[in-house]
């Protein structure tokens, strides 16, 4: 079984990885800051883990002792850490392509305006 | 006392599962929407939806609760984000996703940390006393890969965490931005340090019963992610703040392994993927092998620039603003080559005015980007989408380099090494074979700076002793303010 879950990740993994390569190597140039910052907020994935494992609480995973109140702080910051990815990441991209946005519609009326005066 | 139906339905393995696998179709086609300006903040929106899918599934399993402490750190990290991300302004849009890939890598290794302690601070079946109970209970041991994600993610997050912030310093002007090295013993006390890091994560995936040794790899893995982007200067930032975004994309997809969450690792393989891409894509841009920008070192400053220098005495044309607005009025054709003095100076919008000026009278006018041009990959378009110049008029390397013999002027606004043609001629360079904007194949070059001081690389330009060439001294926003000023007088 334990053969079976890592062969199901290891391909997840791989295609989610070449998925990764095809869908982003599209990405022009002109884009490259807004992939980056939300990049940023797709790795504020990491939040599931620290909610996964709040989530145990101090019943314990696999057995263990569970978490004691130094793991729980631990992983409130990194909730507070993946939070900020998240919520910080997509916002502050929305705020960049919004002003890439702008500009075409502009751009193509003055075009066709000149288009039309030819 | 059974659940009712609807809760055993909505938090069944299975169900929750099926949301996840709801984000992945989201989170691409949100990918794909950022492949045109035009679809991109719905591509954007629509990841943002995925994301949220992912963490609402995520709360719905069934839990123990330490609800007060989820709640407690979404709403700190919402306190911290969203002022963040509204008020950061263009020009520190690279400090900021440096900032952001520190924050998910030390999430990463700060995650992976209490899932080791969560075991009973062993990998491998041991017994240990309850801290609740102080009864004594066996904790059973993990599959080994588990262990070997869990360490790997805690490594990569740890160095990605702390390359980050120093990078973040480094552009914040906190730190120097120039190179700081310990000379020749930099590179064995990497190797060292990347072989301690190992060696501990070896030990405990073994077995080793010791949270001390978890902390001592962590260490190992800052102290690393310190000495590894301390000595890399300036120009190279693009790269360094590819690389650590795949790092941090790498370590969120380890975690994921070694936690068994397929969200965790299809997310964490995109950053991954994107971050690769776009490292691949600096580092041939400035064609430097990744290994030798993280070696570091680049752009020996004083004994290059004294080298070049050496015997001629060397002049540069100085102009005052009011013969750069002749110049450029007359002109029938002008490439705009802005870089990150722009940035600094804040010259985005005076840019923009300048060019709408120039445009009034009939000048053509485009912008060539370098790839690295600034301080991160696409900081160039982001500022200039930001003063409204139409992106159709951004052009990239290779479109632009054959049109520059039959540009008139080219003005050049705060780029320095990405225009020095001793890059196509002089193999003494450090920055020999570096892909150029080939400035100085046009007529006129006018060249704003705030003084003849070398780049962030430290390295001369021999742009700037070309007898084609004109310097306009001064901050980059008041010289083109300047110059806007005088064009209403020609």
């Amino acid at each position: 079984m334990i053969a079976t879950t890592l062969t199901t990740n290891l391909a997840i993994l791989a295609l989610a990885g070449y998925l990764g390569f095809v869908v982003i190597s599209k990405i022009p140039n002109t884009l490259h800051t807004p992939l980056m910052s939300g990049t940023n907020a797709i790795h504020g994935i990491v939040l599931l883990g620290a909610l996964v494992l709040l989530g145990y609480g101090s019943a314990g995973f696999h057995l263990g002792p569970g978490l004691d109140d130094f793991s729980k702080a631990l992983l409130t910051v990194a909730v507070a850490f993946g939070t900020i990815n998240v919520v910080g990441g997509f916002l502050v991209t929305d705020r960049m392509l919004e002003m890439f946005k702008r500009k075409p519609g502009k751009e193509e009326g003055k075009k066709q305006e000149e288009d039309g005066k030819r | 006392m059974s659940a009712p139906i609807g809760t055993v339905f909505i938090q069944a393995p299975s169900f929750i599962y099926c949301l996840y696998i709801v984000a992945f179709l989201l989170m691409i086609q949100g990918l794909r929407g950022l492949a045109g300006p035009r679809t991109a903040v719905r591509g954007n929106r629509i990841a943002a939806v995925g994301m949220a899918v992912a963490v609402i599934a995520t709360l719905l399993r069934p839990q123990e609760g330490n609800w007060g402490l989820i709640a407690a750190g979404i709403v700190v990290g919402t306190l911290i984000g969203v002022p963040a991300a509204r008020k950061v302004r263009m020009t520190a849009m690279p400090q900021m996703v440096a900032l952001f890939n520190g924050v998910g890598g030390g999430a990463v290794a700060l995650i992976s940390w209490v899932d080791y302690r969560s075991h009973g601070s062993s990998y491998a079946t041991h017994t240990v006393l309850n801290p609740h109970t102080h009864l004594p209970v066996t904790v059973a041991g993990v599959a080994t890969y588990v262990a070997i994600f869990s360490v790997a993610g805690a490594i990569i997050g740890s160095i990605s965490f702390w390359g980050s912030n120093i990078a973040f310093g480094k552009l914040q002007e906190i730190l120097p931005g120039r190179p700081i090295t310990l000379g020749r013993l930099q590179q064995p006390l990497n190797v060292l340090l990347l072989l301690a890091a190992l060696a501990a994560g070896g030990a405990l995936v073994d077995g080793v019963h010791s949270e001390l040794l978890f902390i001592g790899m962590l260490v190992a893995a800052a102290l690393l992610g310190n000495f590894v982007v301390l000595p890399i200067g300036g120009a190279d930032m693009p790269v360094v703040i590819a690389l650590l975004n795949a790092f941090t994309g790498v370590s969120a997809a380890a975690t994921g392994m070694a936690l068994n969450n397929p969200a965790m690792i299809v997310f964490g393989m995109m950053v991954g993927a994107s971050g690769s891409i776009l490292t691949k894509l600096m580092a041939d841009a400035m064609n430097r092998s990744i290994p030798a920008i993280i070696a570091g070192g680049f752009g020996g400053g004083a004994e290059v620039a004294a080298a070049v220098a050496d015997g001629k005495a060397r002049s540069v044309r100085s102009i005052s603003p009011a013969d750069a607005a002749i110049q450029l009025a007359y002109a029938s054709s002008v490439v705009i080559v802005p870089g990150y003095g722009m940035a600094v100076a804040q010259a985005q919008h005076a840019v923009r005015e300048l060019a709408s000026e120039l445009e009034k009278r009939g000048v053509e006018v485009k912008y060539a980007i370098h790839p690295v041009a600034g301080r991160m990959p696409g900081h160039m378009n982001v500022l200039l989408a930001e003063a409204d110049v139409p992106y159709d008029q951004l052009k990239e390397m290779e479109e632009i380099n054959p049109e520059f013999p039959r540009t008139d002027v080219s003005l050049v606004i705060g780029a320095n090494d990405v225009t020095n043609p001793a890059a196509k001629n002089n193999p003494s360079s450090p920055l020999y074979g570096m892909p150029i904007l080939e400035v100085a194949e046009s007529r006129a070059i006018i060249v704003i700076k705030r003084s003849l001081n070398p780049g962030f690389a430290g390295i001369d330009n021999e742009l700037y002793y070309d007898p084609k060439t004109s310097m306009l001294f001064g901050d980059a926003k008041q010289a083109v303010s300047e110059i806007v000023a005088a064009l209403a007088e020609v």
